[in-house]
């Protein structure tokens, strides 16, 4: 019998993982830890390697890149129930955006070689995982590709100079 | 015969004249008509003009105690003209057009609008946070922060609590504190409870598509779904069948059309 931890549970009330079962959920457990994020602290830097990956459980994550000319731009925000740091699942596992809180963020962190490793160690654990996972990504390639028709743009801002 | 006049008659404008005239952000303005008398339903349209420029189709965005507004955006020569307007300028004005956002009362109502489409969406929400709807969502998007229309009404209604109001951006900078995503993803944030839900969707025809199947999905009857859809107007009656959709002549039929009369052809590019 699997004895059910205080991390377990976390992970199978967050929306994210609420479908998997307890035994991938303790496996899951053993890589995951609870952390908090102060206002402007940041989760990720854009760039550096995909090491962590979070689900938010409180506040407010932007997720962002530089612009030259135009400093930072915010392209997406995650709040409670989402994901942050999807680049963890495949190569080259680098960050493709930086991630910021913006007032103070609780969520489950996961040491994403940790994770990996189990994934290949148990199959099952990792198909359980990405069947999770993957309606995140396919919702994030959805919202990207409508992002990227600018919709309430004039027509004029549609043409382009 | 009499019923040719009547058209004729309905088709001349009138003068009516701009009493305040507000810059909204860089080529949106919101003009103050004063018309005594006045009367529209929420989402009904007006054809207005400043003489020499023809005229263009813009929803009532207000009432007031003697006369109405319409927020612009300009677009092309007529509404460019429209948004340059002045207190004391005359316009040539005709209507009120088309259908209405549903009156009803009871159950939940979802208001979802996208950038300018909270204009014609306006009157609709002022009048059912008093209507005795269980509960009222308003739910915003737009382009950026500096293109939010209606800015210290939507912090003034946040404030009243009457309704619950989520606003997001698609894109922004770093002083930016809310919602940065598609309208959409307020309403994975938002639970709604599709058997006691009436939407109310507009915006860009791509956006209330979007929005529209989303609802479906989450079980809202496309029949308690409703839409407000623009082609080329240009009588504002029917009669020149300029604004055709399908089956509906947008100008007589809608601009409001509940979407299981129209899903079918949104998506035909050719029309």
């Amino acid at each position: 019998m699997i004895e059910t931890h205080p991390m377990q549970d976390l992970i199978r009330q967050h929306a994210v993982l609420a479908t998997i079962g307890d035994d991938v959920a303790a496996m899951l457990a053993g890589c995951a830890q609870n952390v908090v994020f102060r206002d402007g602290e940041a989760l990720m830097r854009e760039g550096t390697p995909a090491d962590r990956f979070y689900l938010v459980r409180s506040g407010r994550v932007a997720v962002e890149t530089a612009v030259p000319g135009r400093g930072v731009a915010i392209i997406q925000t995650a709040e409670a129930g989402e994901a942050v740091g999807l680049s963890w699942l495949v190569p080259p596992y680098q960050t493709d955006f930086g991630a910021r809180a913006v007032g103070l963020v609780r969520a489950l962190s996961f040491d994403t070689a940790c994770l990996r490793m189990k994934c290949d160690a148990d199959p099952h654990v990792g198909y359980e995982l990405y069947k999770c996972l993957l309606p995140a990504l396919v919702e994030r390639l959805r919202t990207a590709r409508y992002q990227s028709l600018d919709l309430y743009a004039t027509g004029a801002e549609q043409a382009g100079p | 015969m009499d019923a040719a006049v009547a058209v004729r008659a309905d088709l001349t404008p009138r003068p009516v004249k701009v009493i305040a005239a507000q810059e909204v952000f860089a080529s949106v303005a919101t003009l103050t008509f004063q018309d005594k008398g006045f009367a529209a339903a929420p989402g009904q349209f007006m054809m207005v003009g400043r003489p020499g420029y023809g005229e263009v189709p813009i929803s009532v965005s207000g009432l007031t105690d003697d006369g109405f507004e319409l927020t612009i955006r300009a677009e092309g020569a007529a509404s460019q003209a429209l948004v340059r307007a002045k207190a004391g300028d005359w316009m040539g004005v005709r209507g009120p057009y088309g259908t209405r956002w549903p009156a009803v009362g009871g159950g939940d109502l979802l208001i979802m609008a996208g950038g300018l489409g909270l204009a014609p969406l306006r009157l609709a929400f002022l009048q059912a946070v008093d209507a005795g709807y269980d509960r009222v969502i308003l739910l915003y998007g737009a382009r950026d922060p500096s293109t939010i229309v209606f800015t210290d009404e939507l912090d003034a209604w946040m404030e009243e609590g009457r309704a619950s109001v989520h606003v997001t951006v698609d894109t922004a900078g770093p002083g930016w504190t809310g919602n940065v995503g598609l309208i959409t993803t307020l309403l994975d944030r938002n639970t709604i409870d599709p058997a006691r839900t009436t939407a109310l969707v507009c915006g860009p025809e791509v956006m209330m598509r979007l929005c529209a199947r989303r609802l479906e999905a989450e079980g809202v009857p496309a029949q308690r779904i409703h839409i407000s859809l623009e082609r080329h107007m240009a009588c504002g009656t029917g009669a020149c069948g300029r604004c055709q959709l399908g089956p509906l002549i947008l100008c007589r039929d809608g601009a409001v059309v509940r979407y299981d009369r129209i899903a079918h052809t949104l998506s035909i590019p050719e029309i």
